[in-house]
């Protein structure tokens, strides 16, 4: 039986979709058969950060509607054969999704997949809240910044009393925290919530630190995920948290300061 | 003088001062988010009765709702205006 994981964060920009892209791409490449669902019906995006965008024919709201089958909306990676992306609907609004027809998928994506990412709108509203309400786990999304933690918070609230696992009283949504857009050099001077303020105020297991990094940009002008730049810090970022949520052992990074000599800072490599 | 306290300086740099705001407005946050969805409705109701009697302001009465292992509490607390005590 395949897990569903859910990529919240309730504040919009905080890099839900480069997340599920990334997320989806490392579980993929690791082995396991992943598919990637965008839930943000109306506004489009994880095509384009997963760079299949003109190869869209069928999406999520013709597959409730049956309108197409599954098979038929499952758009392959051509990167990687374990991965398949589910697109939203561009045309209709977040009113077509409904929770049966969204279940109905899902129980059926569990059947063949290992991992089902959904990627999350932003706001708590009927997307968000259907995104998450078949969630096995939630990676919340946070930017050191005092309105994403708020409104992390305010989601940590709603995946403890709106999902199905809280409404049929079973174990709660396994939370993760993915602190993202990081910059050691800020935090350091004191203009920047830490890791451990971040994680003291929402009282949750840190999973990994994303450093704001210019791979980011750079990756999703190209349609390509960023953890497929292994050379890059995001990438490597990425790579680490997939290897740690699968249960291996990785000390974090990227939460201090890049330490240069002398000679790093005469000739800036990067 | 001044360049002494400029030196000296302590002023909490932007990042505690966004940590001590979040960490009092996440804790209120939860606070309510556990309570009862009557509680609202209660407060109205309670301050529609005690209007009848004694003169006082809309924001006079709070009514709070703690949970603490198997003991629930509800809090009642209301202002009176000095006017009516004396």
């Amino acid at each position: 039986m395949g897990r569903i994981i859910v990529i919240t964060s309730g504040k919009g920009g905080v890099g839900k979709t480069t997340t599920s892209a990334a997320i989806a791409m490392g579980l993929a490449k690791k082995g396991h058969k992943t598919v990637v669902i965008d839930f943000d019906v109306g506004l489009r995006n994880l095509d384009l950060v997963m760079g299949c965008e003109r190869r869209v024919v069928y999406d999520l709201i013709n597959v409730i509607n049956e309108e197409s089958s599954l098979n038929q909306a499952l758009i392959k990676d051509k990167r990687c054969n374990q991965l398949f992306i589910l697109p939203a609907s561009q045309t209709r609004d977040k009113d077509a999704l409904s929770q049966e027809g969204i279940e109905k998928i899902l129980n059926q994506l569990k059947k063949e997949f290992k991992y089902i990412v959904c990627d999350s709108p932003a706001g708590i509203e009927r997307g968000a809240q259907l995104a998450m309400y078949f969630a096995d786990d939630a990676f919340v999304v946070t930017n050191p910044e005092v309105s994403s933690v708020r409104d992390s918070d305010r989601m940590l609230g709603i995946l403890a009393s709106k999902s199905q696992r809280a409404e049929n009283d079973e174990e709660p949504i396994q939370e993760y925290l993915l602190l993202s857009r990081y910059s050691p050099s800020r935090v350091k001077m004191g203009e920047m919530l830490s890791v451990e303020d971040v994680q003291e105020i929402l009282s949750m297991d840190l999973l990994g630190v994303v450093p704001e990094s210019q791979a980011v940009l750079n990756a999703s002008n190209k349609g390509i995920p960023v953890i497929l730049d292994e050379q890059s810090d995001a990438g490597q970022a990425y790579a680490d948290i997939v290897a740690r949520y699968l249960g291996e052992e990785r000390e974090h990074r990227f939460i201090d300061e890049e330490k240069k000599g002398l000679f790093g800072k005469l000739f800036r490599s990067k | 003088m001044s360049l002494l306290n400029y030196f000296r300086s302590t002023k909490p740099n932007s990042a505690s001062v966004a940590k001590d705001r979040l960490q009092i407005l996440v804790a209120h946050e939860r606070a309510t988010r556990n309570q009862p969805s009557y509680l609202p409705e209660l407060q109205k109701e309670l301050l529609a009765v005690i209007q009848k009697y004694v003169n006082v302001n809309d924001d006079a009465i709070t009514v709070s709702f703690e949970q603490e292992d198997n003991q629930e509490m509800l809090e009642l607390n209301i202002v009176l205006p000095e006017e009516s005590t004396k």
